[in-house]
């Protein structure tokens, strides 16, 4: 497991250390805080896990959502029933995500391209609806799945009285909150990618590229194609339920609004931003949508003309009043030009924007990265 | 060169540089942590107190999240010292200063909470930690105050809730850290009733459409309890989803029910959609079982009878205040938010106004930011002054106990804005409850948790 080839292990450690120095390179960007932070970790293993099903299969999943919702509401009851430790959380949630893309994948892989697509859509909009209206008394509808003072926690009962107070989420007593969650979420982010990593290696990850350049071909030659994009289903699915499930615990809340269709097309959205089929990029545009979500969504009025403050009276007011329609609430609209900036003039996404600048410093060596980019070329028609 | 060579040894230079690290940077730091340790989540040191204002600025209740953003910086304007002053001087008793609170400007930061429970969090969370907000406000949704509530119980900040009017917000999951001012559910039930006896009769079928969350669930058992008191029968409670958009496939149902009675538990945008396709389907013209067919909406906003336009016309609701009431407070508050905005303001923006600076009032009579104290001088406070006659911020479920509007769509509007006239102004004791029916738990103020 450790004979890893020497560019995946710096690519790995470059990673490792880029994740855990988070809190002081982020510093100058205002993103440095701990709950965004959680967010840049867990919708970036979300986004991860997303790319072992799109980027390697080519399968378009638009139900994603509905995993991560699932691991939510998982973690949440675990809270309710079982103990404040996030541990069972986690398992809890892995677990029922990882059934629940069992059941869903193994209807909705009977068919491919759109309709794929479709059907996954389909069944995410409607857990949706059932988690907003049928199943209430199960996931309490709109207002949202909360902890309460007299939920059971048998396991914890069994050990120690309950305090004063709404309890909070613990590792082994060590309670998750802060910088700590962050850590905790951290470490679940490095996992995720190492193992990511070691899938796309892997033979099975060949398997699972080999569906995507020609799976008809595949077939010809005597594959059955079905268990491998099913497995890649499911491996996607339990990252979106531990991602759920991470989310639940740096704030032990459950809505419907995860499983929402918008949801579903955000990890879209972060994948192709990022790069789909490369390893880093699907982090990368998990971090750039949750950085324009959380604070270009903050910017107001104040902060802008303080920003502008340098220009005249009159400008300064225009100028304003044009920026504001970009930030603020507005935020969405910033987020589609950037996106289609990037589908037009970088179709593989962030990464392949690294990729011409890297190959435009070192123009005289053929790497292999070139090869790989023509692999790996998303279809956005998809 | 030399002289550099001479002057500057190694040792030196490093003697010196710890030095001046030392005695610039580092040290007050670890000097004052110990006499300036923050005991508190967010204790401002600074010049300046940050209150969070977390606010649906797009979504089914955006209008109601805009008008509240006004009130807001209205109400920050007058605390700082600036703009007439409003209700700053109306305010009884009031411990304001007009300068800030506790000596320190008030500024604010914003976020969007796009009417989602999740997102409102998120938002919160951001002020908190990294915007150093000292107290969380706003909100147009009991979904989202009831999230959030809980959200600043455990970070330790004070959640002074905007517009919620379910009972479970201080009722089944009342926080310590959180306080309304906003009327309940319940009492729309209790005021509204007795004028629907009077003006639809003892004997009536009701059809329910209900907004599916919190405040619509708590809303449709509040007004179910009130009509079938009267011996008005429920036909049906249909729930539909937030932000639905088209009501038609509500609505059907409703004409072959047998129905005389539909009572809308919508608000904002949904409301104005299914009021408004209502009278298309021309129920408001229908005759079932030998009576005129009504519409009810048991709570009532000027944004929303705005909205809905002439479809209002002698519609009855319920509000937690109306502009055109004669008292000082609301007078000097219309006219200081219609000169800086240049109209009425609205119930919501009113009730956020109020909770702004009834938190500054109760930070000064408490002498510190330090939440457990500031909850203590908000819990039993008696004051007036606000434009809803004497209210109370009952100690037991933090609610504020105090006048009840029962409105109705004004026939004949004399202008765009005369929209609701007042039908009766129901007295507090009249809208009294015992906290205890909801259950709940206020939870411990102490010790004050650390974000």
């Amino acid at each position: 497991m450790l004979a890893m080839p020497r560019k995946d292990l710096i690519l790995f450690l470059g990673f490792a250390a880029a994740v855990l120095a988070m809190p002081i390179w982020l510093q100058p960007f205002g993103a440095a805080y701990p709950d965004l932070l959680n967010r840049f970790a867990i919708f970036a293993i979300f986004a991860v896990g997303f790319n072992i099903l799109f980027g390697l299969t080519g399968y378009l999943s638009f139900g994603h959502a509905a995993f991560f919702g699932v691991g939510s509401y998982a973690a949440v009851w675990s809270f309710k029933l079982l103990s404040m430790d996030a541990v069972p959380a986690l398992l809890f949630a892995v677990i029922i995500s990882g059934l629940f893309a069992l059941a869903i994948g193994f209807l909705s892989l009977r068919r491919s391209g759109i309709y794929f697509s479709i059907l996954t859509l389909a069944f995410a909009q409607m857990s949706y609806n059932l988690a907003y209206s049928v199943f209430t008394p199960i996931t309490n509808g709109e207002t949202g799945l909360q902890l309460s003072l007299n939920d059971k926690r048998y396991l914890d009962r069994m050990f120690f009285e309950a305090g004063a107070g709404l309890p909070s989420p613990t590792l082994f007593g060590v309670t998750l909150s802060g910088y700590v969650a962050f850590y905790f979420c951290a470490f679940f982010l490095i996992a995720t990618f190492f193992i990511a990593q070691r899938v796309t290696g892997s033979p099975f990850g060949m398997m699972l590229k080999g569906i995507k350049s020609n799976q008809t071909r595949m077939n010809y030659t005597g594959v059955n194609t079905r268990p491998y994009t099913l497995a890649a289903f499911v491996i996607s699915g339990m990252y979106a339920g531990l991602a759920g499930a991470l989310l639940a615990i740096t704030d032990p809340l459950a809505g419907a609004e995860r499983m929402q269709w918008t949801a579903s097309g955000e990890v879209v959205l972060m994948t192709i931003l990022g790069g789909a089929g490369t390893l880093v990029g699907p982090v990368i545009g998990a971090w750039l949508i949750k950085y324009f979500e959380n604070i270009f969504s903050a910017i107001n009025d104040g902060i802008l003309s303080q920003f502008w403050g340098f220009l005249p009276e009159g400008a300064q007011h225009t100028a304003v009043l044009i920026s504001s329609k970009f930030v603020g609430e507005g935020w969405f609209l910033t987020l589609g030009l950037v996106f289609v900036l990037i589908v037009v003039f970088l179709p593989g996404g962030v990464m392949e924007g690294v990729r011409r600048i890297a190959s435009m410093i070192r123009p005289n060596k053929p790497t292999p990265a070139s090869a790989d980019s023509s692999a790996t070329k998303p279809h956005p028609a998809e | 060169m030399t002289l550099l060579k001479r002057g500057l040894s190694r040792r030196r230079v490093l003697q010196t540089g710890m030095a001046g690290i030392i005695g610039t940077g580092v040290a007050p730091l670890m000097f004052t942590k110990g006499a300036w340790a923050q005991e508190f989540c967010n204790n401002p040191t600074g010049d300046t107190v940050t209150l969070g204002l977390n606010l649906p600025l797009t979504g089914a209740y955006a209008e109601e999240g805009a008008d509240e953003q006004k009130a807001y910086e209205l109400a920050i304007k007058h605390l700082n010292g600036e703009g007439d002053g409003g209700l700053l001087n109306l305010l009884q008793p009031s411990a304001l200063k007009g300068n800030g609170i506790l000596g320190k400007k008030v500024a604010f930061v914003t976020s969007d909470s796009q009417t989602k429970a999740d997102v409102a969090r998120a938002g919160a969370t951001r002020m908190v930690e990294r915007d150093g907000a000292i107290m969380i406000t706003g909100g147009s949704s009991s979904g989202e105050a009831v999230a959030v509530q809980g959200l600043c119980q455990e970070m330790g900040v004070i959640f002074m809730a905007g517009l919620t009017h379910s009972n479970d917000t201080t009722g089944k999951d009342k926080k310590r850290y959180g306080f309304r001012h906003f009327f309940n559910a319940y009492q729309s039930g209790v005021a509204l009733g007795p004028v629907l006896g009077q003006e639809y009769g003892k004997d009536r079928k009701a059809y329910h459409l209900t907004a599916d969350y919190t405040w619509g669930w708590t809303q449709e058992e509040s007004m179910k309890n009130a009509t079938e008191a009267l011996g008005w029968e429920t036909v049906a409670a249909v729930r539909t989803p937030l932000g639905a958009g088209d009501f038609s496939q509500f609505l059907t149902p409703v004409l072959n029910s047998g129905a005389d009675v539909l009572i809308l538990n919508h608000y904002g945008n949904d409301m104005v959609n299914s009021l408004t396709q209502a009278v298309q389907f021309g129920m408001r013209d229908r005759e079932v079982n030998g009576k005129q067919f009504q519409i009810v909406v048991p709570l009532f906003s000027e944004l929303m009878a705005k909205g809905a336009g002439p479809n209002i016309k002698g519609i009855f609701g319920t509000s937690n205040w109306h502009w055109n009431l004669q008292d000082a407070g609301t007078q000097a508050f219309t006219k200081s938010f219609g000169a800086a905005y240049g109209a009425p303001p609205s119930q919501a923006a009113h009730t956020c106004y109020v909770q702004t600076l009834l938190y500054a009032d109760a930070c000064e009579r408490a002498g510190t930011f330090y939440p457990p104290e500031v909850i203590k001088a908000l819990e039993g406070h008696e004051f007036d002054g606000m434009g809803n006659g004497p209210t109370l911020y009952r100690a037991a479920d933090h609610q504020c106990m105090k006048n009840v509007l029962v409105v109705r769509g004004t026939e004949n509007p004399t202008s765009e804005y005369d929209v609701l006239e007042v039908v009766q102004e129901v007295s507090r004791d009249a809208v009294d409850y015992d906290p205890a029916i909801f259950g709940g738990d206020l939870g411990p103020a102490e010790p004050a948790p650390i974000c």
